[in-house]
């Protein structure tokens, strides 16, 4: 193991110089955890997710995090990831599918406890009869929740996502968790070329006295409270509670947004800013929206794409401008469900212009042929066209 | 040490709540109180919202006078009676989701532990038997298995209190409670033969009848977790509403339940045993 120097977040993330690997999904997390100066890792195993997992327990074995275990299961993995933080840790643990649903009651209480952790969502289906390939339908579960929630379309973004993530999470104003999701298999065990900061080089270590909540660690003046919402002397008080709180928590997840400019260039991505007829996409997904501008290019139609990074905090007011001109607006998903869809049509204007779909099931992929159908119907283009390759 | 935080800046007593003031001029911080001196001395715990005459608040009561090191020791606790009186203790206190402590428990022990490698950190578990023996189970019976050091505390009132009394792992068989309209159908489970089998290296049954006793129990748990793995305790505090115990009852009913079934009963490693004889011959040391 190399030694690591702390460098400042922002020379780290910003400016330091990057070399170029050739690495799966998987192994683009690990190297951010590797650089991230984490103390705990916090595993359980669930295919695709686990190789994240196991490569973080190789780092802590070569010394680069101070403790690492499997715990009983995913409720106890993230409760622990919990009670980690609280004792003023920086903890992190990756999940998918089930995995995520089993552990959802205590993931879904960090923001609410102030539990500034990164979470990995290497995606996998939810429902039966069961399967082990991707589909992000458990993203939807993930909105709810007041956490930050970041979507990666590949490698590169796992890498920067993951690595950011840490640094976003922490800051004072925002201090919730981030999920940082991406496709299983389709990006965690398929490799792509991959920027990445220097092994030796990590971030500052987590200073748990800057905190809107102070850790749970005696090092502070006792007071008749208890470290957590809700103060349940009462109903009236707990709603009272619950309500001021959640706000705050809600607060906080619209105030990432700056960081999130800051240090992952903003929540959207626009591709052909002009376009007639944008394909709105994340993760997986955008990278075949990319695809269809490219085919619609060939063929003289103009199409664009709009990424969208950051699905929570929702870059309404960045959707609505960047489609603001758009005759329609195409959204493929990994899941049958749609939120993304669901998402969109909720923030524009005439929203009878979102169409919602291709949609695939899980494990199956997202051919560029299906988005670029829409595309024709936008376009009013009745005859099938072949799509020129 | 927890100690140098607990103390008001001087110059600033006149500004400090007097209950404040009270806990740090003749509260428990940084002194050994004796149990039975309680009403003597400031006390961690005063004003709570549980049932007048319950008798797991007042286990909480001794739990908090009994503490060896309360300015450095963490209590964690869920959904259920106990968390309404812990919460109000002048000890930090964690609230999960249900059933969770025992994880949450491992990752705060282990985050202590990295962050503070020279300083004693206690970390206390206290939990209803609805969320240490069934939703909790898998969590409670691993952190044993992987030998996290904190204490786990059960307050076994044989029922889900703070739901308004259904029946529990830990009702006695046959009786009839919510959720068990033709009684319940199978034993109470064994909790303490439990807690050996998994790897606790101290384990202690009792009824809370004697303060002294319980006070002695609850120092020996804590540090034996500190120095050699899990510790686990199993009391028996009676709820008065769900089991209809008239207030003026509760003490009665406990010493009988001590004659029953719940004798006071403890067991240790051989290495807690000598650690243990060790220390109770020079006794100043016990808050080292
Ligand atoms: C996941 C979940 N399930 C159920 C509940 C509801 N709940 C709150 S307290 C409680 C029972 C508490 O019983 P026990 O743990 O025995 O403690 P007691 O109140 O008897 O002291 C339950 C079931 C909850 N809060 N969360
Ligand atoms: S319901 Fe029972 S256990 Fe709960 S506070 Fe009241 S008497 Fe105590």
């Amino acid at each position: 193991m190399p030694e690591q120097r702390v460098v400042d977040a922002d020379y780290l993330l910003l400016e330091a110089p990057r070399e170029r690997k050739f690495i799966t999904g998987a192994q683009a997390m690990a190297e951010a955890v590797k650089r991230a100066n984490v103390d705990i890792a916090i595993a359980y195993p669930i295919t695709p997710q686990s190789e994240v997992m196991h490569l973080v327990g190789d780092l802590w074995a070569q010394g680069y995090l101070k403790d690492y275990y499997r715990a009983e299961e995913e409720y106890g993995a993230m409760s622990a990831i919990a009670g980690a933080v609280r004792g003023g840790a920086r903890a992190f643990s990756a999940t998918s599918g089930p995995g995520l649903l089993r552990g959802i009651e205590a993931i879904a209480s960090w923001p609410g406890h102030r539990i500034p952790a990164v979470l990995g969502v290497l995606t996998r289906v939810v429902n039966a009869p069961l399967s082990i390939q991707p589909d992000n339908v458990e993203i939807a579960y993930l909105l709810n929740c007041g956490m930050v929630v970041l979507h990666a379309e590949n490698q590169q973004d796992v890498f920067d996502f993951t690595l950011a993530s840490f640094v976003i999470s922490e800051k004072v104003d925002v201090y919730i968790p981030v999920a940082v999701c991406t496709e299983g298999f389709f990006v965690t065990h398929a490799k792509g070329y991959v920027n990445m900061t220097p092994e030796d080089m990590k971030l500052p270590p987590r200073d748990p006295y800057k905190a809107p909540v102070p850790p749970t660690d005696c090092e502070i003046p006792p007071a008749r409270i208890q470290r957590d919402a809700p103060v349940q002397k009462s109903n009236f008080m707990s709603y009272l509670i619950h309500a001021v709180w959640q706000q705050e928590v809600w607060s906080s997840n619209i105030r990432a947004m700056k960081y999130i400019y800051k240090y992952l260039g903003g929540p959207i991505e626009v591709v052909n800013p002009d376009a007639e007829v944008f394909v709105v996409a994340s993760g997986c997904a955008a990278a075949q929206g990319r695809e269809a501008v490219r085919y619609a290019q060939m063929e003289g139609l103009n199409v664009g794409l709009v990424k969208v990074k950051s699905i929570r905090p929702f870059p309404e007011k960045e959707i609505r401008e960047a489609l603001s001109k758009a005759k329609a607006v195409i959204v493929p998903e990994h899941n049958i469900v749609g939120w993304l869809a669901r998402e969109v049509k909720a923030v524009l204007p005439n929203n009878d212009r979102v169409i919602g779909g291709p949609r695939v099931y899980g494990g199956m992929t997202l051919p560029v042929e299906l988005i670029m159908e829409k595309v024709y119907d936008a376009f009013g283009i009745k005859k099938q066209k072949k799509v020129v390759v | 040490m927890g100690l140098e935080y607990v103390r008001i800046s001087p110059g600033f007593e006149r500004y400090m709540p007097k209950d404040y003031v009270d806990l740090v001029k003749y509260g428990q911080f940084g002194r050994q109180m004796d149990v039975q001196q309680l009403g003597q001395f400031k006390e961690l715990v005063e004003e709570h919202p549980m049932c007048a005459g319950c008798f797991m608040a007042y286990f909480i009561r001794v739990f908090y006078a009994a503490l060896p090191n309360p300015e450095d020791t963490i209590v964690i606790g869920t959904a259920g009676c106990a968390r309404l009186a812990l919460s109000q203790a002048a000890v930090p206190f964690i609230y999960g989701n249900y059933g969770d402590t025992n994880a949450v428990a491992s990752g705060l022990k282990r985050a202590l532990t990295i962050r503070f490698p020279d300083k004693v950190k206690d970390v206390v578990v206290m939990a209803g038997d609805g969320g240490l023996i069934d939703i909790g189970f898998g969590m409670t019976m691993h952190s044993w298995f992987r030998r996290e050091k904190f204490t786990t505390i059960m307050v076994d009132n044989e029922v889900y209190g703070n739901t308004g009394g259904q029946e529990s792992g830990m009702s006695p068989k046959g009786v009839q409670l919510k959720m068990a309209p033709k009684g319940k159908q199978f034993d109470k489970i064994n909790a303490v033969e439990l807690a050996k089998v998994a790897g606790c290296v101290y384990v202690a049954k009792l009824a809370p009848t004697n303060p002294k006793r319980i006070a002695k129990t609850i120092r020996r748990a804590v540090l034996a977790a500190r120095h050699f793995g899990p510790t686990f305790i199993h009391a028996y505090t009676s709820c008065n509403i769900e089991y209809s115990i008239p207030t003026e009852k509760v003490l009665e009913d406990a010493r009988k339940r001590e004659k029953q079934d719940f004798g006071f009963y403890e067991w240790m490693t051989d290495e807690v045993k000598e650690y243990f004889e060790e220390l109770e011959r020079k006794p100043e040391e016990v808050r080292t």
